[in-house]
């Protein structure tokens, strides 16, 4: 009688990776095979657990970047950190045909379920983006017309990430607009300088707050409090933002 | 189930003879918190015994400076696993503290800025085996690392030399405090490998 | 995230909070349910909300999940190997919802 209580827990599976593709000089996008995976929902996450020779192991989260479709793969966008201990592995180091340790899907809080009629903002600082990139593509997998508005902070452009599908995104996904900041450097012939993501960006190509969005706002720690802190002086229902701290010191 | 990843080397660590059971070495100095980190100025900053009868003893930053101050040159043991080797502060004994507070207590619970406790024997407190340091490495302490002031209690686990404190509770019974009340061990001896409760 | 040191497994880090949502996985490995999506009650304010609006400090000796009100510490969770120990006495209640309810 315990089995029941014990088969609805979480364990370790291995998962393999199948396929590998960088998305710009240091994210790369793995994309992995997880026999009987369950299926997730948009916003949801992973934990990847690796374990060297010697027994030292680490744990990460990774986000989903893939919507969910019968068949489909599991896909997770890694930014390399230069520093950083488990990242550079999974941009660098693992390779397809390889085995990794992970947990999920996780996370029933984070997330946008196609029957949400709202519109959405989404907010995304760097890597921010690969759980709303994932709402992204599960409102086209669905097919369903809430609007939908992505501000995506980068420090240049060659930090895009999915850059090419969001273009493509636009044209065809009615009701998708996505504006970008650029905090470091700017493409060429960009209207304004490099700077920070503020209240005039969050205003000008955010909803507002009447309209009563469902908000999402994802990325290091420090730009989530910044954005979501505006998003409330801005006059949205804090219980409508929803928030996905990924932790770093930027 | 057991995949080892080939080529994943994790952060720069050490097994080396001599360190406590199931311990690395860390060159680093890594920062754990379970909270915000307090600041504190430091002409708010104060410090108090509290015997078992509820008797107290206290010192402002300026009072504590002026006690007698011992530099110590120790190892340090962290419960997740890192050992940090020949650190060096500079703090005063909890034995000067104690040198004129009338107790019989056998047990204490430290107190910090923020709600952290942890408890210690009163006896592993004395006899130079714990400071309130104040001073990390020729430096003021960062607040990262405890500062102002932080415990100095080598002999146990680190989780047991709290941080950002501000007194010392005297007490006849043992009682858990933050981390102990969670599953970690009263006690906490690295050498004995006394992670977690039943070790 | 990353999580509470498993047989030393090393946690993320950056010193900075995540959410209550962080903590999925390994609240996961314990419960049959999804909690982050569980309302809390805060024992020091009373404040409610979803679990996964908690901030978390994983970069510790365990999980510490503070109400983002009072940050008063809500739950906390230590790993150690083959047990959990589940602190829940910072919450007064948890409301779960349930699949199908
Ligand atoms: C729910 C969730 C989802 C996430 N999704 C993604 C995702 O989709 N894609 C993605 O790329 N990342 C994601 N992250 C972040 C990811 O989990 C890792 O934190 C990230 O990959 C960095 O790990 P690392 O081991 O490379 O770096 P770490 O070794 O953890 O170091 C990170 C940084 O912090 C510094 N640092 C390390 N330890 C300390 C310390 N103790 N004190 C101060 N600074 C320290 C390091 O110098 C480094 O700059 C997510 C995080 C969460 C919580
Ligand atoms: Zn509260």
């Amino acid at each position: 009688m315990a089995r029941t209580a014990v088969s609805g827990r979480l364990t370790w599976r291995a998962a393999t990776l199948a396929e590998a593709r960088w998305e710009s000089p240091t994210a790369r996008t793995l994309v992995l095979d997880v026999p009987d995976w369950p299926g997730h929902l948009p916003g949801q996450h992973i934990d990847v657990r690796l374990t060297a020779e010697d027994g030292y192991r680490a744990q990460r989260s990774y986000s989903i970047a893939s919507a969910w479709q019968p068949g489909g793969k599991v896909e997770l966008t890694i930014q390399r950190l230069d520093d950083g201990e488990v990242s550079p592995y999974l941009t660098d180091v693992i390779e397809v045909g390889e085995q990794l340790e992970l947990r999920g899907p996780v996370g029933g809080w984070f997330v946008w379920r196609p029957q949400q009629t709202a519109p959405v903002l989404l907010v995304a600082g760097g890597s921010g983006l690969v759980p709303l990139m994932a709402m992204v593509r599960a409102r086209a997998v669905a097919g369903t017309r809430q609007p939908f508005r992505l501000i995506y902070s980068v420090r240049t452009p060659e930090d895009l990430l999915y850059g090419d599908e969001l273009r493509r995104r636009v044209r065809e996904d009615q009701g998708l607009d996505v504006h970008h900041v650029y905090t470091r450097k700017t493409p060429d012939g960009w209207p304004s300088p490099a700077k920070r993501i503020d209240v005039a960006a969050l205003n000008t190509y955010g909803w507002p707050p009447d309209f009563g969005p469902d908000c999402y706002v994802c990325g290091p720690t420090t730009f989530v409090e910044t954005a979501a802190d505006i998003l409330v002086a801005l006059g949205h229902d804090p219980r409508r933002i929803r928030t996905e701290r990924f932790g770093g010191t930027s | 189930m057991g995949i080892i990843s080939r080529g994943f080397g994790g952060r720069r660590r050490e097994s080396v003879p001599g360190l406590p059971p199931g311990q690395y070495l860390t060159h680093d100095f890594p920062v754990l918190s379970a909270g915000p980190t307090p600041r504190i100025p430091l002409d708010r900053w104060r410090f108090t015994v509290t015997t078992e009868t509820g008797e107290k003893t206290s010192w402002d930053w300026k009072e504590f400076q002026a006690l007698p101050a011992e530099d110590v040159t120790v190892d340090i043991h962290c419960v997740t696993k890192w050992s940090k080797l020949g650190t060096t502060w500079r703090g005063v004994s909890i034995e000067t503290l104690l040198e004129n507070v009338d107790t019989v207590a056998e047990y204490s619970m430290v107190h910090s800025f923020g709600g952290y406790t942890t408890n210690v024997p009163l006896e592993d407190l004395l006899d130079g085996k714990a400071w309130i340091a104040y001073q990390f490495d020729g430096e003021d302490l960062h607040p990262e690392h405890g500062g102002p002031a932080r415990l100095l209690i080598p002999h146990l686990y680190f989780w047991k030399s709290a941080k950002w404190v501000n007194g010392l509770q005297l007490m006849p019974e043992d009682e858990p405090g933050f981390w102990e009340a969670a599953g970690y061990h009263m006690y906490g001896d690295p050498w004995r490998e006394q992670r977690y409760q039943g070790d | 995230m990353t999580s509470t040191p498993l047989d030393g497994s090393s946690t993320a880090g950056g010193g900075l909070p995540l959410d209550g949502n962080a903590m999925a996985g390994d609240l996961r490995e314990i419960f049959a349910v999804d909690v982050t999506a569980a309302r809390y009650v805060c024992a020091g304010c009373t404040h409610t909300d979803a679990v996964g609006t908690l901030m978390v400090w994983p970069h510790s000796p365990g999980l510490v999940a503070r109400c983002p009100h009072c940050s008063d510490v809500v739950i906390r969770v230590v790993r150690a190997p083959g047990r959990v120990f589940l602190d829940l006495r910072g919450s007064v209640r948890l409301e779960v919802p349930l699949e199908g309810g």
